[in-house]
């Protein structure tokens, strides 16, 4: 092989291999994406039953309801609307009335989030980004409330 | 007193790198030998500078002086000595400082051990080294002053924040550093070969020790935080495909390529331009690792309270070093000389393969990671993409590659014979498919994957002793000729087959957690006994117990295997009183290389206690065999032909002058 053919067989390898991996990325990028709402754009944007979102906001004070075999269910809201959201499981340590959350999971018919993950903030000083945004959309938001 | 003479420290540091950045580079041009000489001298003197301005704030931190302003914010009395020390890089602004120091330290190590390195080549890669750190230091004194005072002391700390005050604080942010750091060199060596260009095989053997120091620690370091994750998050998943760690992912993957593709330069002159070009992007991507940790664009334990100047100022270091070095590349590689030819079908040949499918997986990573921000940039929509982006994406390459990785060392250089190859993997072949029905036949069908998984492990695995096997002669030639063999093998022939065993040792251990893990997540009362895979876990209550500066919750499990009784699991949840704020103390139970892991959930009025139980099968094989992988790196290192100061080739030794 001369030198040329060499280069032109690593150049089509490495478009080969290259083309397969954009393949993938689209693939999985169409399938496996999970996108964020507050719960003012669950209201508003007629999502579809089925499908997987995120939400956050505030877990709204008093409506934390747990139930046998670690049932729970609560509703997050930005000030504006509320979600309620369906959880079975522990949640974090960090999970409390009035403070920020995010839940990721399917949502029903009824507008309720069966979610299979709930996430509070790792830190007592910090909101979630999602959160702080959401709450900053719905006007609820003071600079400077939580640093 | 101390804060201000660490500050100053700091100052005189970033004076001295303003000479080094520019004075040799004078030097090499001018010829002047003084000038050249006398990068090494402010290297050594900038690591002094900043060990005794890290060591400041260390004693700050020690002796618990809240009158400084991170002490106070990061520190509180009544810490055990060890976490008041880890605490000193547990916040931004000393986790820059500890940055700073590492990379100082290589420079130093760059001036110190580089003794056998061309002169205008030394000084050309402390000045590129300095330029960094000219750059982090302005950036640390500028927005993030670790030795800022506040005008009136406090008497108490606000603490640290619980989920750091662990030994991992200790190990992984350090080790990560001295990975990320380490690449540093490689492209300081890179831009300075650019500048004069000038590369040849000599460089990469400068490089490589370099480069695989950086990769050990960076090895070990994500393996020692996907550790501390596991252990510490409270429901023992190990990795999480959350950006910071992709962020340390990346790094790794392109360094990963890096070390392969310098293995072809050194032996056989070619790939040159594209391990320029590695280094260069290697570095770069430590940088967007620091720069997606530190800058705040990400929520999550590893950003620290932020405000917006310092994102804004680490992406102009981004811009600068990332936009300068790959401009200065396409400016300059087309001046360096091609190198030796080889067939596709070679050693050389399955390095690039490595190399391609190492930097493709990366790109998936980098996307997958960057994607979401940049769409949230530009148009305002949230996404996230987890795991099974990831898995679907970076699974499938990182399979083909872990299939090619037995055939790479035993294939010839220049031309390779496939056929002979395969022939020779046919043991291998035949191990991975007896694992395959080994797996099937116990575990059944329930997952087809994993077996195949577990197949492919056991394959590269019996790949990497067939290569040590091929090398020695061992089973085809006496014992005294294999031992002799043996004994004349590179360690670096060594150290490849120990790294490839490794991964495939850390395959086998994800494979076998993510598959057949079991999990119980229930509530439990006083005298209650719960079933897992074969283990009894009997409640014995809850008893409170003070530590140091918390409370805990401790809950009492007796573990019975068979009904012989075989450990006590005592998880807890510490409340921590200064910041309100509670963690959870996971139980571990090694049984092998399978763990037994339960974490508290919580309590209710009446003694029950929400609990999860997991049965990891294999868990530890997964950091296990990322120390084997180290392990292998350092086997490789300790080659006298790579060690630091190895012996030059005589005919180099001429241009050398005497110093």
């Amino acid at each position: 092989m001369t030198r040329k053919q060499r280069r032109l067989v690593l150049i089509g390898g490495s478009i080969g291999v290259l083309a397969v991996a954009i393949g993938l990325v689209l693939n999985a990028l169409s399938g496996s994406i999970v996108f964020f709402n507050s719960p003012t754009d669950i209201k508003e944007k007629h999502i579809a039953a089925g499908t997987r979102i995120r939400v956050g906001g505030l877990v709204k004070d008093g409506s934390v309801q747990r139930g046998d075999n670690l049932r729970i269910r609560f509703e997050v809201t930005d000030g504006k609307s509320d979600v309620p959201v369906r959880y079975q499981g522990i949640v974090p340590d960090l999970f409390r009335e009035g403070q920020g959350v995010v839940a990721e999971g399917k949502l029903e018919a009824g507008g309720t989030v069966d979610a299979d993950t709930v996430l509070a903030k790792h830190d007592e000083r910090y909101m979630p980004r999602e959160v702080v945004d959401a709450l900053k959309k719905s006007g609820r938001w003071q600079e400077g409330e939580a640093k | 007193m101390i804060p201000e003479l660490g500050h100053y420290a700091l100052v005189l540091a970033l004076a001295l790198g303003l000479i080094q950045s520019v004075a040799p580079i004078v030097g090499a041009k001018t010829h002047d030998a003084a000038l050249i000489r006398l990068a090494s001298s402010t290297a050594l003197m900038q690591f002094l500078l900043v060990a005794a301005s890290f060591g400041a704030l260390v004693t700050c931190y020690v002796t618990s002086d809240f009158s400084v302003k991170t002490v106070f914010e990061n520190s509180h009395s009544l810490m055990p000595l060890l976490y008041k020390f880890t605490s000193v890089w547990g916040n931004h602004e000393g986790s820059m400082l500890l940055w700073v120091f590492i990379l100082s330290l290589f420079g130093g190590l760059v001036a110190a051990f580089g003794v056998n390195l061309p002169a205008t080549l030394k000084a050309y890669v402390l000045a590129v080294q300095s330029w960094i750190a000219v750059a982090f230091y302005l950036f640390i004194l500028l927005t993030s002053n670790p030795f800022l005072r506040l005008p009136q002391a406090p008497i108490e700390g606000q603490d640290l924040n619980p989920i750091l005050q662990d030994l991992g604080l200790a190990i992984h942010p350090p080790l990560l550093y001295l990975g990320y750091v380490g690449f540093s060199i490689s492209f300081s060596f890179a831009i300075a070969a650019l500048i004069e260009g000038r590369i040849d095989a000599a460089w990469a053997r400068f490089v490589r020790p370099w480069t695989l120091m950086a990769w050990m620690f960076l090895t070990l370091g994500i393996a020692m935080g996907s550790y501390w994750a596991y252990y510490t998050l409270g429901w023992g998943g190990f990795w999480f495909w959350d950006p910071v760690e992709n962020a340390s992912l990346m790094p790794w993957l392109a360094g990963t390529a890096l070390l392969h593709s310098a293995v072809v330069m050194e032996k056989r002159n070619a790939l040159k331009v594209w391990t320029i070009l590695l280094s260069v992007l290697t570095f770069s991507l430590s940088l967007i690792g620091t720069f997606l940790v530190r800058s705040g664009v990400l929520t999550s334990v590893h950003s620290f309270a932020n405000d917006p100047a310092r994102g804004v100022f680490i992406l102009g270091i981004l811009v600068l070093f990332i936009g300068g070095g790959l401009s200065l590349f396409a400016w300059r590689a087309p001046m360096l000389k091609q190198g030796g030819l080889f067939a596709p079908i070679s050693r050389e040949g399955s390095l690039v393969f490595n190399n391609l499918f190492l930097t493709t997986a990366c790109l998936t990573v980098f996307v997958g990671t960057l994607y979401p921000l940049a769409l949230e940039a530009l148009t305002g929509t949230k996404i996230s993409v987890g795991g099974p982006f990831f898995n679907l994406t970076f699974g499938p390459l990182f399979v083909a590659l872990m299939f090619a990785m037995p055939f790479g060392p035993l294939l010839a250089w220049k031309r390779g014979d496939l056929l002979g190859v395969a022939q020779r993997l046919m043991t291998a072949c035949a191990v991975g498919l007896v694992a395959v029905a080994i797996t099937f036949a116990i575990k059944g069908g329930a997952s087809v994957l994993a077996p195949f998984g577990v197949g492919l492990a056991f394959y590269v695995m019996m790949g990497a002793i067939i290569d040590l096997v091929e090398r020695t002669g061992l089973m085809r030639l006496p014992m005294a000729t294999v031992r002799t063999r043996a004994a004349g093998l590179p360690r670096s022939a060594w150290g490849t087959a120990a790294a490839h065993f490794g991964i495939a040792v850390s395959m086998l251990g994800i494979i076998g957690a993510a598959t057949w893990g079991t999990e119980r997540i229930v509530s439990v009362s006083p005298g209650q006994t719960i079933s897992l895979s074969g283990y009894d876990l009997t409640f014995g209550g809850l008893v409170e117990r003070t530590g140091p500066n918390y409370t805990a919750q401790v809950a009492t499990f007796i573990v019975r295997e068979g009904g012989v009784q075989i450990g006590v699991m005592e998880p807890s949840k510490r409340n921590f009183s200064a910041r309100q704020m509670s963690t959870n103390e996971a139980a571990l139970m090694t049984r092998g290389v399978s763990q037994i892991y339960l974490s508290l959930g919580d309590a209710n009025k009446d003694g029950a206690i929400a609990i999860r139980l997991y049965y990891k099968p294999a868990v530890m094989l997964i950091w296990l065999g990322a120390v084997v992988m180290m392990l292998g790196g350092a086997l490789s290192l300790s080659d006298r032909r790579l060690r630091v100061g190895a012996p030059k080739p005589a005919a180099r030794a001429a241009m050398q002058p005497a110093e």
